[in-house]
């Protein structure tokens, strides 16, 4: 009653003013509006855009309070404190309050500057425009902190999300115009603003950075790093991960990635419910696959030796390359924003496969890029449309031809 | 503006602003993109362009009764390329360090779609003094916006102007580095220019609703 009952008089406050789309979005983010249409007749979905945006948020909560988990566990383990996890992914010295409280206070503030930022520029966009606020940033703000290094500083941040969502999105005509995916917008914006930050063996551990600067200004404490396995395999290191390791999640990386498994569950419940596409996930997996195996049939051809740079990365089996990195998240939860994707059913096998295909390719050939998944989603978002086109021609012409046959 | 007629005043004060040759007409990108992560190079490419323009605009003017108009693109690349070779090795000769700086950019200045596009569309149709100051405020308007792309892409990507450390030593730490700025890389990585002169295209049009088009 109470919530509900303030929200829409509020509402009726404001009804008329600039600020109106504000009020409206805040009335109508989790209530149905009181008002019915009296006018024409309108067909509205219960799955409307803030449902759908809804769904995927809950997918991702997993991620989130996993990665609160590991960053504190990715710490404490860096630091020497705790033993690495050896007993499954219900590990005790994993599932503990002391990770979960590190993580969880410093992971809070990148989120709350992610919607913070975010839906405020969005709110003034919708104010100037004075169109309704789109909900287009409920998924972008969660996907944000999931694909961010733990030790980011938080104006970066800010400025990123300024960024992604003006030039990623706004100016296209907002949400279900933009060409680019505005979270991976955000996160290449930040790879190539400050590379510093956003790569190498300091970034991915909480404390690993503030550790330097004190060893550097004189402290005798232990050093903190913590390559991601991406990281290492490019300058050819060993990887001391056990394949199960990189499966639950105990792994360095960007916060939200690193868990396999519960990202196979958000998959499993995008599909579910319809969100995510099927079709999407699993040919870029079979992309993915594919261009490692090849990668791997080099290798054992022996044209590859293990004095090349490109080595570790093309000697990786082929499907541990699904395992590390942010290639399943990718896949799964950026690779699938209806948006941004091939919308015909045959454009999203061949947007699908050629990302997983392109993703495989950047990472091994260019290791100062290790997250290709990234920047091929990005690549195949630019094209979506023009493979959408070919797609929608080859019918057309198909059934101009089918059409000829009969009425010849 | 006692000196020139409203007519004559108009043809350099329109390229300016209205009728700009990087944002309205959309000429000349590749080296706006090219040599403008640096506010020096800007401003020597602009004034390259200024010379370049306005005297080729003035010779080809002068010369506009006798070019046979089946050869007029090759009479236009010839005055063009005397005049580019002429700053090229005035650059080359002065100012070493810059020349080496804007490489082949400089040569490219052939290739700068207002040059040939003012010589086509206005020089070989008018008086030379017209044309030579419609060479001034086309290549005005491109320096323009080439000076405004290269003083934030120096200023957000180096954190310099003109080489000055403007916003403290990044190395050293100084300045607004102390307190944990850092320089935004993307600055300096040519799609970074594309989307400033983006910007400027974005808040050009916002000002004045009629450069809209649909």
């Amino acid at each position: 009653m109470g919530l509900k009952q303030n929200l829409h008089s509020l509402r009726e406050k404001y009804k008329g003013t600039k600020m109106a789309p504000a009020f409206n979005a805040l009335h109508t983010f989790l209530y149905t509006p009181n008002d019915t249409a009296h006018g024409g007749t309108h067909i509205k979905a219960a799955d409307d855009l803030k449902r759908t945006m809804n769904t995927v948020i809950m997918a991702l909560i997993p991620c989130l309070i996993f990665g609160m988990f590991n960053a504190g566990y990715q710490h404490y383990v860096a630091a020497g404190e705790i033993e690495a996890v050896t007993s499954g992914f219900f590990s005790s010295e994993f599932w503990t309050l002391q990770n979960f409280s590190l993580g969880f206070w410093k992971i809070l503030p990148i989120l709350l500057v992610s919607y913070g930022v975010g839906l405020g520029v969005e709110f003034l966009f919708a104010v100037i425009k004075g169109h309704e606020v789109e909900e287009g940033y409920l998924v972008t703000g969660m996907l944000v902190p999931l694909i961010v290094p733990i030790d980011i500083p938080l104006w970066m941040l800010v400025v990123a999300v300024v960024f992604g969502v003006v030039i990623g999105k706004e100016v296209f005509g907002g949400t279900g115009m933009n060409i680019l995916n505005p979270a991976l917008t955000i996160r290449a914006f930040l790879f190539f603003a400050y590379p510093t930050w956003m790569s190498g063996d300091k970034v991915w551990v909480e404390g690993a950075v503030e550790r330097t600067r004190e060893i550097a200004n004189g402290s005798t404490a232990d050093a903190i790093s913590g390559e991601t396995i991406l990281g290492s395999l490019a300058q050819s290191h060993g990887v001391d991960y056990s394949v199960m390791d990189m499966f639950f999640g105990f792994i360095p990386g960007s916060i939200g990635e690193t868990s396999t498994l519960l990202i196979l569950l958000g998959g499993l419940f995008l599909i579910f419910t319809k969100i995510g596409s099927w079709r999407i996930m699993l040919s870029s997996v079979i992309g993915a696959l594919v261009m490692g195996y090849i990668f791997n049939l080099v290798v054992a051809a022996g044209w590859i030796t293990d004095t090349s740079k490109f080595y570790g990365l093309m000697s990786t089996e082929f499907w541990h390359h699904l395992l590390i990195g942010g290639m399943a998240f990718g896949i799964v939860y950026m690779a699938t924003d209806p948006v941004t994707a091939s919308q015909t059913n045959k454009g999203k096998w061949i947007y699908g496969f050629l990302i997983g295909f392109i993703s495989i390719m950047i990472r091994v050939f260019n290791p100062a890029y290790p997250e290709g998944v990234m920047l091929a989603i990005l690549l195949m978002n630019v094209f979506a449309p023009t493979i959408d086109h070919y797609v929608v021609q080859g019918n057309v012409k198909r059934r101009l031809k089918r059409a000829k046959l009969k009425t010849a | 503006m006692g000196l020139l007629s409203k007519k004559d005043s108009k043809l350099i004060l329109d390229p300016l602003a209205d009728n700009n040759p990087i944002t309205i007409q959309v000429l000349g990108i590749c080296s706006a993109l090219a040599i403008t992560a640096q506010l020096k190079p800007s401003i020597v490419m602009a004034i390259s362009v200024v010379f370049v323009l306005s005297v080729g605009n003035v010779v080809i003017s002068l010369m506009r009764n006798i070019i046979p108009s089946k050869i007029r693109i090759i009479v236009q690349l010839i005055v063009v390329a005397t005049l580019v070779i002429i700053v090229d090795q005035v650059l080359k000769a002065f100012a070493y360090s810059l020349s080496k700086e804007l490489s082949v950019f400089i040569g490219l200045i052939i290739t700068n779609c207002i040059i040939m596009g003012r010589f086509e569309a206005f020089a070989l149709a008018n008086k030379p003094w017209q044309s030579f100051l419609d060479g001034i405020g086309n290549a005005a308007g491109y320096g323009l916006i080439l000076i405004i792309v290269g003083f934030f892409r120096e200023l957000l990507g180096s954190g310099t102007l003109f080489g000055f450390k403007v916003l403290g030593d990044s190395v050293e730490k100084t300045g607004l580095y102390a307190i944990g700025y850092e320089n935004n890389g993307f600055m300096v990585l040519p799609p970074m220019a594309l989307i400033v002169v983006g910007l400027i295209i974005w808040v050009q049009r916002s000002r004045n609703k009629e450069l809209i088009e649909d």
